[in-house]
């Protein structure tokens, strides 16, 4: 049996492949560079928010030494942790205090207890002043050669004393760092810090040999315990230092727990004061408050739906614009009309004082409000709630209620028993929609919302803006973007996939593109 | 729709009130985008109808919240920002989503599904969320690799181009979207003739595919355009001072210190909706009619 051969005198077979194969790559070469475009410019930016509701590297970042220490001290204890620790912190924090990231640890662990940020800047300005320059003296009177920054580098460099002093090694090299990084000097020309002088006094005490021998048996010992404790009473609180333990860990379930009013504690979860439980109730808001804006779009959409839908087409588009327009008028345009109207200056308390139906005095307040976001909240998502339902509506044949009537059935059961169930698919798309749409809105109850109408899009701005809790706006906006998804997969479980492309003015191009009749599919058609 | 002559008393009650009730929606939806159009011609810089203006006096009337919004910098910086920002964000946005509709509408695209759901993704992620994860990763570049992050040597909050990309990753899915459905009904064997007759693939695109896909790539780049044009939540996080665009401003404005020239802004923009809706509506009209399928 002879194999089909193409022109080329390929088999046919690995001809049609290869060529298979080519239309493929053409096909992707195409897509490439948008796909390349929205990983960078939007996936990468929503992975990175998502990474950032769990990061929390910068206690172990800020304070290396000391979260190490911390491994053996127990949360539980009543008491604060040791020496050792607090030798820890001492260098972590003269290092950190040159870098100026103490302030902003500060700042992170200020969200979980208060007062936290004002005891690590006022640390950061007394740990220069330590008494343990006590040290470096002794050291400087008894050998000058330990004052000479050019000696200390050369020793750092010998590997038998980097053997003898691990510790004092370790913490020159941290040092030497600093110098470079933060104060742009060489250190064989700058003489070390107190701290190094301090981890070499500890080593030496503990038996190890310096490189010049020194006596320092009529050196007090000073307790580095006492010199945090002189800066602030509060080192000396174990709350403190099991706040610090509880966030050591790089990553951490901290900011998740705070969007649903939880914290961490040293027996684990456990629910935060009364006074800072505040999410719970937003997220409840939020979602209250879109069910009712959506409850108000199908109050208000179904008749003007219907209207539409049963009109001669003339009459229908001419009413069809007046839908139109004000869903391609900015949002902002919107918006401040609202504002402007419904102001306790404004037109409509205006013309409710002319009626006569308030007084005067006793205009109503319509703005700031949760009125006020409802009302205008359902003026912008109206026409999402109207269009998916006239698209529906006008797949239903009107002789199914003509047939109904003359079977015997009233406008009354003929409309709810044979109309009404054919339109609950319009009223499930137009409603999954204008909640989805509803719940991540931002713009419109910044503005009209006053403190009662906010959403829970409204914290998120303020946490990035104000209050600069990144990680909490990471996790609230996580949370929210979970819920959307959801709500999407139900909405295409419901109204199929390729209707998912009905969102924000899609349903415009849609309809453009693919008139109703000819495409006959439910909803976005 | 229309009353039968045989209708009861009470089929005509509900007839009537029916209308009346559509006619108060109508109302609702219609009313507070008309009322600011009188508005912004105040005399006064109050935002009600001032006795003057309801008695119809010339006097009650002024363009001097327009002539606020031409001369005053704050709105002319804001005014040239979107202009410079819309275009090229368009432009972009165009351009790739127009390439990729048409890779997408191949026959065989490997992970057609997934592929669309990401380039679909802006539209469908919140814009709060969107803006959110653009602020921190704009303002902090990184290539993410196994062994950590690779920074990038520069920030892209508060430049012109930061807010480009983020403007153009947001239209691009309503042009996916109308190209898509434009080439849903594109006849491939044109392309093959074309190809047959010694066109090679540039001058088949440009000379065949493009002029019958131009009123979808026209009526995607409008979405584009108005997209940016629109938009304040992002721009408000990823630009700063120097990218104030005419929303931005309109925000700004109406949180802090409500002016009438904002009534003034507002009606030049629905002036520029009524536009757009209307080349929408003609180009609707020109593809109904291409198909056949217009009803005149």
């Amino acid at each position: 049996m002879t194999e089909v051969l193409a022109a080329d005198g390929r088999p046919l077979k690995a001809s049609l492949n290869r060529a298979l194969r080519r239309q493929k790559l053409r096909a992707l070469a195409l897509i490439a560079p948008l796909l390349l475009f929205i990983l960078v410019s939007f996936v990468m930016p929503i992975g990175d928010m998502l990474f950032r509701s769990v990061e929390n590297q910068i206690v172990s970042e800020t304070l290396p030494r000391t979260v190490t220490a911390l491994e053996d001290w127990d949360a539980n204890s009543d008491e604060a942790p040791g020496e050792a620790v607090f030798a820890a912190l001492y260098t972590d924090m003269a290092l950190a205090t040159e870098y100026k990231t103490h302030t902003r640890l500060g700042s992170r662990l200020n969200y979980e207890m208060t007062g936290i940020s004002s005891l690590f800047r006022k640390s950061g300005r007394g740990v220069g002043r330590f008494d343990t320059d006590t040290y470096t003296n002794a050291f400087q009177e008894a050998d000058p050669a330990y004052a000479d920054p050019a000696q200390w580098s050369a020793w750092m460099q010998d590997a038998n004393v980097r053997t003898s002093l691990p510790e004092t090694a370790a913490t020159y090299d941290a040092w030497a760092q600093m110098i470079v990084e933060a104060e742009g000097d060489v250190p064989s020309e700058e003489e070390p810090w107190d701290f190094v002088y301090t981890a070499l006094y500890k080593e030496v005490m503990a038996g190890a040999q310096p490189p010049i021998a020194v006596d320092l048996s009529d050196i007090v010992p000073i307790s580095l315990q006492a010199q945090f404790a002189d800066i602030d009473e509060d080192w000396l609180d174990p709350d403190v230092w099991q706040t610090i333990k509880i966030y050591a860990p790089s990553y951490t379930s901290g900011y998740f727990l705070n969007s649903v009013d939880l914290a961490k504690g040293a027996d684990g979860i456990e629910t935060r004061p009364e006074n800072e439980q505040i999410y719970i109730t937003l997220f409840v808001r939020t979602m209250v408050m879109s069910l009712s804006i959506m409850g108000m779009c199908v109050l208000l959409g179904y008749p003007i739906a219907w209207l539409l839908a049963n009109l001669p087409d003339r009459k229908a588009n001419l009413l069809m614009i007046l839908v139109l327009l004000p869903f391609w008028t900015s949002l902002l345009v919107r918006t401040s009309a609202w504002k402007v109207l419904l102001q306790q200056q404004g037109v409509i308390n205006d013309v409710l004082v002319w009626i006569g139906i308030v007084a005067d005095d006793g205009r109503l307040q319509l703005i700031n409000n949760q009125t006020g976001t409802i009302i205008a909240m359902t003026h912008i998502l109206l026409p999402f709630m109207i269009l998916p339902l006239y698209s529906v509506m006008k797949t239903i044949p009107p002789s199914y209620l003509r047939a109904a009537k003359s079977l015997g059935a009233n406008d009354w059961t003929a409309f709810w028993r044979v109309y009404f169930p054919q339109s609950v698919p319009g009223i499930g798309a137009g409603c999954i929609l204008v909640f989805i749409l509803a719940i991540g809105y931002y713009i419109t109850p910044e503005l009209v919302g006053g403190t009662k109408g906010v959403f829970i899009s409204n914290r998120i701005a303020f946490h990035i803006s104000s209050s600069l809790n990144w990680g909490l706006a990471a996790a609230l906006g996580s949370i929210l973007l979970a819920v959307v998804l959801i709500l999407y997969w139900v909405y295409d479980k419901i109204v199929g996939i390729d209707n998912v492309k009905l969102g924000a003015r899609t349903w415009h191009c849609q309809h453009m593109q693919a008139p109703v009749s000819a495409s006959g599919t439910t909803v976005s058609a | 729709m229309a009353l039968p002559a045989y209708a009861s008393t009470g089929q005509r009650v509900w007839h009537y009130s029916f209308r009346v009730i559509c006619g108060l929606i109508f109302f609702f939806l219609i009313a507070p985008i008309l009322v600011i159009i009188p508005l912004s011609f105040n005399a006064q810089n109050f935002f009600t109808f001032t006795p003057e203006m309801l008695a119809l006096d010339p006097a009650g009337y002024s363009t001097k919240h327009y002539e606020d919004f031409f001369t005053n910098s704050d709105w002319q910086l804001a005014l040239r920002n979107s202009l410079r920002i819309a275009p090229v964000a368009t432009i972009l946005s165009v351009t790739l989503g127009t390439l990729a509709a048409i890779g997408l509408s191949q026959s065989h695209v490997p992970f057609r599904r997934a592929i669309m759901a990401i380039l679909i993704s802006p539209m469908i992620v919140p814009l709060i969320i969107s803006a959110t994860g653009m602020y921190f990763f704009y303002s902090n570049p990184y290539i993410p690799t196994p062994f950590g992050k690779i920074e990038l040597p520069f920030t892209l909050t508060g430049t012109y181009w930061g807010v480009v990309l983020a403007h153009a990753a947001l239209g691009i899915p309503f042009v996916i979207i109308t190209v898509t459905a434009t080439l849903v009904g594109f006849d491939q064997s044109l392309t093959r003739a074309a190809a047959n007759m010694g066109a090679g693939p540039v001058t088949t695109f440009f000379k065949i595919q493009m002029p019958l896909i131009l009123p979808g790539v026209v009526s995607g780049g409008l979405f584009a355009f108005i997209t940016s044009f629109d938009e304040v939540v992002v721009v408000l996080f990823v630009g700063s001072a120097g990218q104030k665009t005419l929303p931005w401003q309109m925000f700004t404005g109406l949180r802090e210190q409500i002016s009438p020239t904002i009534l003034a802004v507002a009606t030049i923009l629905i002036g520029i909706s009524v536009l757009l809706l209307f080349t929408l509506e003609l180009l609707r009209r020109r593809s109904e009619r291409l198909r056949g399928m217009s009803p005149t």
